[in-house]
Order: C-alpha cells, then sequence, then structure tokens
C-alpha cells in the first residue's frame, strides 16, 4: 500500500509529454497568425493563458488543504481514508507561487490594466480617477507582498499538516491528532481571509472598474466544487487501478454528495451576483454582465450558457438520485465535466477583460492547459507516492472503515 | 382482538444483527424490532426496502418549479401586466427566488403529508409498547405468533441459541 500513484504518474508524463508537443506547435500557430497582426498579442495571449490556468491549478491545490482542515476541524470521521488524495494535491502550491510571480512580473501590463503608471499620473490625458483611488490597495509593491504572503501563509500550513499527518503514521498517538486540529483552526481564518483577497487581487482586479462584494465568494465557490470534483475522481482512478480498496460506496456516495451540494452552492453564488447586478442595472456594475452577454459582439455568450448548464444543470439532474452518487461511471463523467465546466467560468472572468474579442480557444488555451495539468498531475502523484495511501495512525481510520451511510 | 408475540430480548446491537439473519435464514417472520436508537444496517438484514419517499420529493419538487413559473407569468405577465424597474412584464431571473422557495416548500410539506399519510399517522395513532425496555438499553425483536405454529419450544430454543438473554411472550390487544 505504500509509495504508489504509478499508473497515475505515467499518464501524468504522458500528459505533459503531449501537452509539450501542442504548445510548441501552439506557439507556431500563434506566430503565424502574429505575423500579420501585431507581434505582442500572442504573447499577451499567452500571458493570459498561464496566469488563468495557474489560478484554476493553484485554487485546486489550496482547496486540499482546506478540504484537509476543514474535516479536522469537523473532527470528520469518513473522510480519513481519502485524506491523503486532497493533502497530495497541495504539493502544487509552491510551484503555483513561482508561476504567479513570474508570469505577474513579466506579464503584468498584459493582464492588469492598473498596472500602468500613466493611469495614476495627473499629468496624462490618460490619468484615471477611478482606478488612482485605488491605488492605496491596487499598486504594484502591495499586491506583489500580498501574493507572496498568500503562498508563504498556505506552503507553511500545508508543510505543517502535512508533516504531522506524516509523523503520525511514522508514531502513532492521538497528539498529532489534536495538534492538527488546532493548526487547522489557524489556517480557517488564514483561509477565510486570503482565499477573498487573493480572489480580488487575481481575478478581480482584471475588472479594474468594476466591484462586486460577492466575487471573493464566487471564486471560492469555483475553486471548491473543482477541488472537490478532483478528489472524487482520483479517488476513483486510484479505486479503478486496485488501490484504496476499503473505500467503498458509502465513502463515494459522501463525495457525491459534496459535489453536488457544491455545484448548488456555485450557482447560488452565481446567481445572487448576477441579480442584484441585474435588477439595479446601475451602469458601472451592470458592465460586467453586458461585455459577457450581448456585449462584445455576443462573444461570450455561448460560454456564459455553457458554463450555467455544465456546472449546475447537468450536475444538479445527474447526481440528483442516490444511486448515481454511489455509482463510479456517473461520478466519473460529472466530475470531468465540472473540472472543464470550471476552467470555462475562469475563462470567462478572465478573457472579456484582457482579450477582449481576440479571446478564443485555440491551440495555446489547449496547450498550456495540457502543460499545466501535466506538471499538477506530476507533483501530484508524486505527492501521493511519498507517503501510504491509507494514513494507517489515524484515530479515525476505524471509523472510516466501517463508514455507513 | 389479541394476537400474541414472542419476544427476544438482546442486549448487544451486533449480537442482534447476527440473530435477525440467523432467525430469518430459518424460515421465521420478523413481525418488527425496537431499538432504543437507530441501528446503522438495520435496514439490510430485516430486508426493507428502501424508502420511495424521494420520488414523491421529486414530483413535489417539480409541481412547485412549474406551478410558481405560472403563477409569477400568468400574474405578472398576463392578468395584471405592470412595469417594475424598467424590467419586462415576463423578466424570469427576478421569478427564480420565489421559484426556488416555492420549490423547496412544495417538495418538503408533501414529503411530510405523505409521510403521515402512509404511515397513517394521526393523533389517535397508538403505538403498543412490547417491552419498555427498549427504550432504554435493550433490543427486542417480535415474532408473531400466527394460528399454525405449535411449537413454541422451538421458536424459545431458535432465539436463545441466538443471543437472546430472556424469551417472553405477550399478548396485544388490536
Amino acid at each position: 500500500m505504500i509509495a504508489i500513484g504509478v499508473v497515475l504518474l505515467i499518464a501524468g508524463i504522458i500528459i505533459a509529454a503531449m501537452g509539450g508537443g501542442d504548445a510548441h506547435h501552439a506557439e507556431g500557430h500563434g506566430e503565424a497568425a502574429a505575423a500579420g497582426h501585431e507581434a505582442a498579442s500572442w504573447l499577451k495571449r499567452l500571458y493570459v493563458n498561464l496566469w488563468l490556468n495557474n489560478v484554476y491549478f493553484t485554487g485546486i491545490a489550496l482547496v486540499g488543504v482546506f478540504f484537509i482542515a476543514v474535516q479536522y476541524v469537523a473532527y470528520a470521521g469518513w473522510s480519513v481514508l481519502i485524506k491523503r488524495i486532497p493533502e497530495a494535491l497541495g504539493y502544487y502550491l509552491p510551484i503555483g507561487g513561482a508561476v504567479m510571480l513570474i508570469v505577474f512580473l513579466l506579464g503584468g501590463h498584459d493582464i492588469f490594466h492598473w498596472t500602468h503608471d500613466y493611469l495614476y499620473d495627473l499629468n496624462d490625458e490618460r490619468y484615471d480617477p477611478i482606478i488612482a483611488g485605488k491605488a492605496p490597495y491596487l499598486n504594484f509593491w502591495f499586491f506583489l507582498i500580498r501574493m507572496i504572503a498568500y503562498f508563504v501563509l498556505w506552503i507553511l500550513f500545508f508543510n505543517w499538516l502535512r508533516r504531522n499527518s506524516l509523523n503520525e503514521d511514522l508514531n502513532g498517538g492521538t497528539s498529532y491528532y489534536h495538534k492538527s486540529i488546532r493548526i487547522s483552526a489557524m489556517f480557517l481564518v488564514v483561509f477565510g481571509v486570503t482565499s477573498s483577497t487573493s480572489a480580488w487581487d487575481w481575478v478581480l482586479s482584471i475588472d479594474t472598474h468594476w466591484f462586486s462584494t460577492m466575487f471573493g465568494w464566487y471564486v471560492f465557490a469555483s475553486w471548491w466544487v473543482s477541488g472537490l470534483a478532483a478528489i472524487t475522481l482520483t479517488v476513483i482512478i486510484l479505486k479503478q487501478n486496485g488501490y484504496l480498496k476499503m473505500v467503498n460506496a458509502n465513502h463515494l456516495h459522501d463525495l457525491g454528495k459534496f459535489v453536488f451540494a457544491f455545484s448548488i452552492f456555485w450557482t447560488y453564488i452565481w446567481f445572487s451576483q448576477f441579480m442584484l447586478i441585474w435588477y439595479a442595472n446601475i451602469p458601472e456594475e451592470s458592465i460586467y454582465f453586458i461585455e459577457r452577454l450581448g456585449g462584445n459582439g455576443g462573444h461570450f455568450k455561448w460560454i456564459f450558457f455553457t458554463n450555467l448548464i455544465v456546472n449546475f444543470a447537468f450536475p444538479f439532474l445527474v447526481l440528483m438520485t442516490r444511486d448515481a452518487k454511489r455509482q463510479m461511471i456517473m461520478l466519473k463523467i460529472v466530475t470531468i465535466a465540472i473540472l472543464i465546466g470550471h476552467w470555462l467560468d475562469f475563462y470567462l472572468m478572465m478573457m472579456p477583460g484582457t482579450m477582449r474579442t481576440d479571446a478564443t480557444i485555440g491551440f495555446i488555451e489547449i496547450g498550456t492547459t495540457l502543460i499545466f495539468l501535466g506538471v499538477f498531475l506530476l507533483t501530484f502523484t508524486k505527492g501521493l507516492a511519498k507517503a501510504s495511501l491509507v494514513p494507517v495512525n489515524h484515530p479515525f481510520l476505524e471509523e472510516s472503515v466501517h463508514h455507513h451511510v | 382482538m389479541t394476537k400474541k408475540f414472542v419476544l427476544g430480548i438482546y442486549d448487544d446491537e451486533d449480537v442482534l444483527l447476527q440473530a435477525i439473519e440467523n432467525v430469518r435464514a430459518a424460515g421465521t417472520k420478523i413481525y418488527e424490532v425496537f431499538s432504543p436508537y437507530p441501528i446503522h444496517g438495520i435496514d439490510d438484514v430485516l430486508g426493507i426496502k428502501r424508502s420511495r419517499l424521494p420520488i414523491v420529493a421529486f414530483f413535489c419538487g417539480l409541481f412547485g418549479t412549474s406551478f410558481a413559473l405560472w403563477m409569477q407569468i400568468w400574474m405578472l405577465g398576463f392578468d395584471w401586466p405592470m412595469i417594475i424597474g424598467g424590467k419586462p412584464h415576463i423578466a424570469l431571473p427576478a421569478f427564480i427566488p420565489v421559484t426556488f422557495e416555492l420549490t423547496v416548500l412544495c417538495a418538503a410539506f408533501g414529503m411530510v403529508i405523505t409521510f403521515f399519510i402512509v404511515t397513517k399517522l394521526k393523533p389517535s395513532f397508538k403505538v403498543n409498547v412490547f417491552d419498555k425496555r427498549s427504550t432504554d438499553d435493550k433490543f427486542v425483536m417480535a415474532i408473531e405468533v400466527t394460528e399454525g405454529v405449535t411449537d413454541m419450544n422451538a421458536l424459545n430454543d431458535l432465539l436463545r441459541s441466538n443471543g437472546a438473554i430472556e424469551v417472553n411472550e405477550k399478548e396485544v390487544i388490536k
């Protein structure tokens, strides 16, 4: 049972290799297209894609840590058998941090309108009083410090929890468990603040003029449900490859309920944000949805509705029955749909503010996504292989084995 | 009319689950099992079929959704059209909260009412408590003695050999 995940590891390498091939192809394609266009546009497109994928995968990694923390604080017993999977998700965080930093430093101007200095210059004709008013929060150095702080805190707590969990495997006893609960409680406070602020920083500030008080929740909901889908999908794949033998339909049922409930939660947040803006119809607020619906020549309209169908209607109707939540095939289809759907959701959050009508889904998009997926799977499976898939000395292990719903 | 029951008293839930399996395997029909708290897995052992209440809930919810949408569209679109906030008469996003609430309300009430009707639960409902200890720390397995059964000792042995700490007989007025 120790040191596994080889099957997934190979799959990850293959996908990474394929991703690499695709991206080379994609860059060639991009350059060819850019020849007639301006040279910077494909670079911008690449930066935006790197940013999009990195935010998406960092979110999933972060949700892994969040999931563990929630389970500890709730004294949950059922999830002990699958605990190592969300735990291993967190291994992507350092890479996510590094990529985030590099992309921001190199491509910040392409992604974030507010990074341009002339917006704050009273003598410049492009001076923007609204953005200048946000300068105390949205300025280069504070943004950078915040970004580093988020990752330092997240990685710190991830390592702390992980170390405790691994020491528990070696030494046993309940002291690690009690300590983990305290660490988790602290992490949840940190997460509560940073998940919102990071969403403002990394996603909301792309549309600099616009604001929404729901936005932190919205991005969190999207991350959370994608993370849950990733955990569920991994559990199923591992089980189908002969690992995690003690995981049965009862554990899947609980994971299925999580995925089902939080796709509804995401929709709830989505609608809460949409309806108030739609009803009040204040131009500075409704511009966000205009850009995504009729505006930009209706460029994003199909994604707007696909987003709702894939992320709400589909999981809601398919996972409604008890039997569907207990069957691997149903869960597999739904979780894959949700993972793609929420990638599209982030696409819809970022593209209208950056690429405008130039946004497409072509080789660069698919290529970068595959590279990120490959790297993510590689770190994830390596993390999984580092320890036993079952936390052998967890005090609630017995309860989890006999879990029954 | 009185009915006669044989009661097997158990003091351990695992022994009880095993006993239920053995008694049923021996071909004896169990009338009911009483327990102070819900026991995981007892439904499967007793062969109780899954509740069909979720199906009722689904259709009640569907009714709620369609009723709410129809009501709002008809009222605000046709019966008494008004312009509210410069929106179209039939402004779907504004109808969603009411639709959601009515869906939940209909599904919940539909389920509760169906449950009361199916279980015949009403104010005059009387429960026969076979053994008061089943509300405290004992588990009681009740087997109805039908007219054909004459060999009470065999039944007694069956229960005792499967871990019953006591076997009683009781007549209940139905």
